[in-house]
């Protein structure tokens, strides 16, 4: 299991690089990365994303272990960002490997789901001086319902 | 004494990131009820239980809970991780 909660900026190819050389036997490697939109259309100038320091890890940590419980997966990787962000920039990514697809695909949508909406982070976006608290989806809660 | 702590919105508009307090209250709720009391900003941001969260001692948890244990508690809207 790796987790980090960082500002820094990440390059994920490496990420699933270095990810991928410690593993041994697996089949199956499932990444996904979210970025911050707008790179093209300037549709916000940044994002500021807030969060929780001490619970963000302990929540997340929880979440992979109970992803652990659920399928047959032999790691997982979790970085998610705060601070500022540059529209094109990733803001997070989660890894799975696993021997067969399924479980790596299921683990790593499971991850995604629940780091949306029970880790404590907070998204701004800023545009033309305009700040806007991102609102959560309606569909985000029904998504945990699913599982 | 609890130390509370707000995010997101919830910070902007009461107009700090935490403060710590003296209270009677035994319960989330209770708290929330107290706190409406004091001011303005606080009886605004607390209106609609439906719009936000709360976490005791860094665990989410809901607002019948008790907060005698409690020594952090946070108050923030839905999060949008991810």
């Amino acid at each position: 299991m790796h987790i980090s909660i960082q500002n820094e900026l990440f390059d994920f190819s490496k990420e699933v690089e270095k990810f991928n050389s410690k593993l041994d036997n697996i089949g199956a490697l499932v990444t996904f990365t979210g970025i911050v939109r707008g790179q093209k259309s300037k549709t916000l100038d940044y994002m500021l994303i807030e969060h929780y320091p001490g619970m963000t890890e302990a929540q997340i940590k929880l979440i992979v272990e109970e992803t652990f419980k659920r399928w047959k997966i032999c790691d997982a990787l979790v970085i998610h960002r705060y601070g500022k962000l540059e529209p094109g920039e990733p803001i997070m990514m989660v890894a799975t490997a696993s021997q067969h697809r399924k479980e790596a695909f299921e683990a790593a949508e499971y991850l995604m789901d629940y780091l949306k909406s029970r880790a404590p982070f907070w998204k701004k976006e800023v545009l033309n001086g305009q700040e806007n608290w991102v609102k959560a989806a309606s569909g985000d809660e029904a998504a945990l319902r699913r599982w | 004494m609890i130390d509370l702590i707000y995010f997101s919105w919830i910070r902007e508009r009461i107009g700090k990131s935490n403060e710590s307090i003296e209270t009677r209250a035994e319960t989330v709720i209770e708290l929330i009820e107290e706190l409406k009391k004091k001011d303005v900003r606080y009886s605004e941001v607390f209106s609609d239980l439906g719009s936000f969260r709360v976490a005791i001692n860094q665990e989410l948890t809901n607002f019948d809970a008790s907060i005698t244990e409690a020594k952090e508690i946070a108050f923030f809207p839905p999060m949008t991780g991810g």
